[in-house]
């Protein structure tokens, strides 16, 4: 590869050689050990100690979808991180955020990135949302060896469909299982919580900001209750990280917006603890 | 057995330039200008699926003439490259210094072995800096040759005469819409020194934009947005500027340009997209 590629100074057959436009596919062919699922693993005994992100939340809005996640990241009883970053751009109309062992989840997000950003400046047009979904499945199938021993990657995906004009969402499972989601997903430790607080508050007819609101409260609620999962950190001004994807493409919210929906969400819980209640029948 | 026939190697590698030369010629010349957002790309191409200008990473772009098959090759193989190299790496150790160097030896490499037939084409390697003290922008002729250019490059048949119709007359600092004009003007010259008119719809344009807030700075501009840059400012100045490319005294003629040109300049390239 590198070496390779220094060593005789010339572009190397396989960088010339006419075939996929998939960069995973290039990398499989010229240098298959920097694929993640490649690699060969050492027998194992009990779990590997290394940290998990925890909850990632979604939730669609006429014209758009939501992605958010907390920021805390353990290991074992520990904090691992406290400002950790599990949501990603995927490309200019999508999303992806990420649950499970962070490292291998990192590394995912951007083979990801870099998977559709190479079939776009390849062939001069984008994958369809459809065609991203079915990509992140097939790497999360790629990391089941690893996910076996521990180590799994759930990721949760996102985007605003141009062909449909509406946002979508994609959840799935550790062997690579892809399901559309209709309203809104969660995924991680915490999703439990998020889901239930969601399936109370959600409405298809919400607005832009009532959906951020929404997303909010459902990570407000997961940290409630599960201890993996980070809550708004005041005193050090760690918020959650909150994505918004329209027609116009991906916006991450600044610290400051993103502070003031959780400062908000916080002032009505100082008054109603258990957060807005659903009506009984 | 007959006996083969002795050819100098001076006489072999004269043959496959020229070879490579009138290959090249068949196709339509592009330029590359500097501008003061970046660096912009025009050529003639009737095609809208067949590119001559990409994206091959972040703040790197590609431009190309002459044979399809084997540039979009050469794309191909850049583009791999940087992906691969920023993967392994980091984003900002792709830099077009290395790509222009892997391109040269590539085809230095081809063009001087004897099994293969030298490549029929000329490629620029263009990267945009935080500053315009940062642009870098690199020609690679078809032999594996590199040169290091600034302000304006052309490239393909009619190169040279284009090449000196824009060292005389690019500046430093022009705004997007003066650039494009003065591309177009230098593309319009037939070498027999007639002109010619290139309607907007057979103009291929993309820019490299320093101030675009996405970490990949390469934009093709298409539509709407073409045709208000090359009819910037309607009145005054620019209907005169046809005209100007006979006199020699850029001087006047270019601050009077840029004056009048400053407004439309300054409103366009945010405004799509």
């Amino acid at each position: 590869m590198e070496a390779n590629t220094r060593s005789t100074g010339r572009l190397p057959a396989a960088f010339l050689t006419p075939g996929s436009s998939s960069f995973m596919d290039f990398l499989s062919d010229h240098s298959p050990d920097m694929l993640p699922g490649k690699r060969s693993l050492p027998p194992l005994q009990g779990a590997i100690q290394a940290p998990h992100g925890t909850t990632i939340v979604a939730a669609s809005f006429p014209g758009g979808v939501v992605l958010a996640g907390d920021r805390r990241a353990t290991m074992g009883n520990m904090i691992a991180q406290r400002d950790i970053e599990k949501v990603f751009p995927a490309d200019e109309y999508s999303a992806v955020g990420i649950a499970g062992t962070a490292g291998l989840a990192v590394e995912m997000v951007k083979l990801f990135q870099l998977e559709l950003e190479h079939f776009e400046k390849v062939e001069g047009a984008t994958l369809s949302l459809e065609g991203k979904a079915n990509r992140l499945s097939t790497m999360i199938r790629s990391n089941l060896a690893m996910a076996m021993q521990g180590l799994a990657v759930v990721p949760l995906f996102a985007g605003y469909d141009v062909d449909r004009e509406k946002g979508r969402i994609f959840s799935y499972d550790v062997t690579g299982g892809r399901s559309e989601e209709v309203g809104f997903a969660a995924t991680g430790s915490g999703s439990i919580f998020a889901r239930g607080s969601m399936k109370k508050l959600y409405r298809d007819n919400l607005t832009e900001q009532q959906t951020l609101t929404l997303v909010v409260q459902a990570l407000y609620d997961a940290a409630d209750d599960d201890s993996a999962t980070g809550g708004p950190d005041v005193a050090r001004r760690i918020y959650p990280i909150v994505t918004v994807i329209t027609d116009e493409g991906f916006r991450r919210l600044t610290d400051v917006e993103s502070a003031e929906i959780a400062a908000a969400v916080l002032e009505r819980r100082m008054e109603e603890p258990d957060g807005p209640r659903a009506a009984l029948l | 057995m007959s006996t083969p026939f002795y050819v100098s190697p001076q006489q072999a590698m004269a043959d496959r330039a020229e070879y490579a030369r009138k290959g090249i010629a068949r196709g339509r010349s592009l330029v590359v200008l500097q501008y003061a957002d970046g660096i912009v790309f025009v050529g003639e191409n009737p095609s809208r699926a067949l590119h001559k200008f990409s994206e091959i990473y972040d703040r790197i772009g590609f431009a190309a003439a002459g044979k399809y098959n084997e540039y979009e090759n050469l794309r191909i193989g850049g583009v791999r490259y940087a992906d691969l190299r920023g993967y392994t790496y980091d984003r900002d150790d792709v830099t077009a210094r290395g790509l222009a160097n892997v391109y040269a030896q590539t085809l230095g490499t081809i063009f001087s072995s004897a099994a293969e037939k030298p490549y029929e084409v000329e490629l620029v390697v263009a990267e945009v800096g935080a500053l315009p003290e940062g642009d870098q922008i690199y020609r690679l002729p078809h032999d594996g040759s590199i040169v290091d250019e600034h302000g304006s490059v052309a490239v393909g048949g009619n190169a040279e005469q284009i090449s000196s119709f824009l060292d005389q007359r690019h500046r430093d600092g022009m705004t997007l819409a003066e650039a494009l004009k003065l591309a177009v003007q230098a593309l319009s010259r037939e070498p027999n020194g007639g002109e010619r008119e290139i309607p907007a719809e057979r103009l291929e344009v993309a820019v490299l934009d320093r101030t675009r807030p996405q970490q990949r700075k390469f934009k093709r501009i298409v539509g709407r947005q073409l045709a208000r840059l090359l009819d910037a400012d309607g009145g005054g100045a620019p209907t005169d500027a046809p005209s100007d490319d006979e006199t020699d005294d850029s001087g006047d003629s270019a601050t009077g340009r840029s004056e009048a040109k400053g407004s439309g300049g300054t409103t366009e390239p945010p405004a799509e997209d």
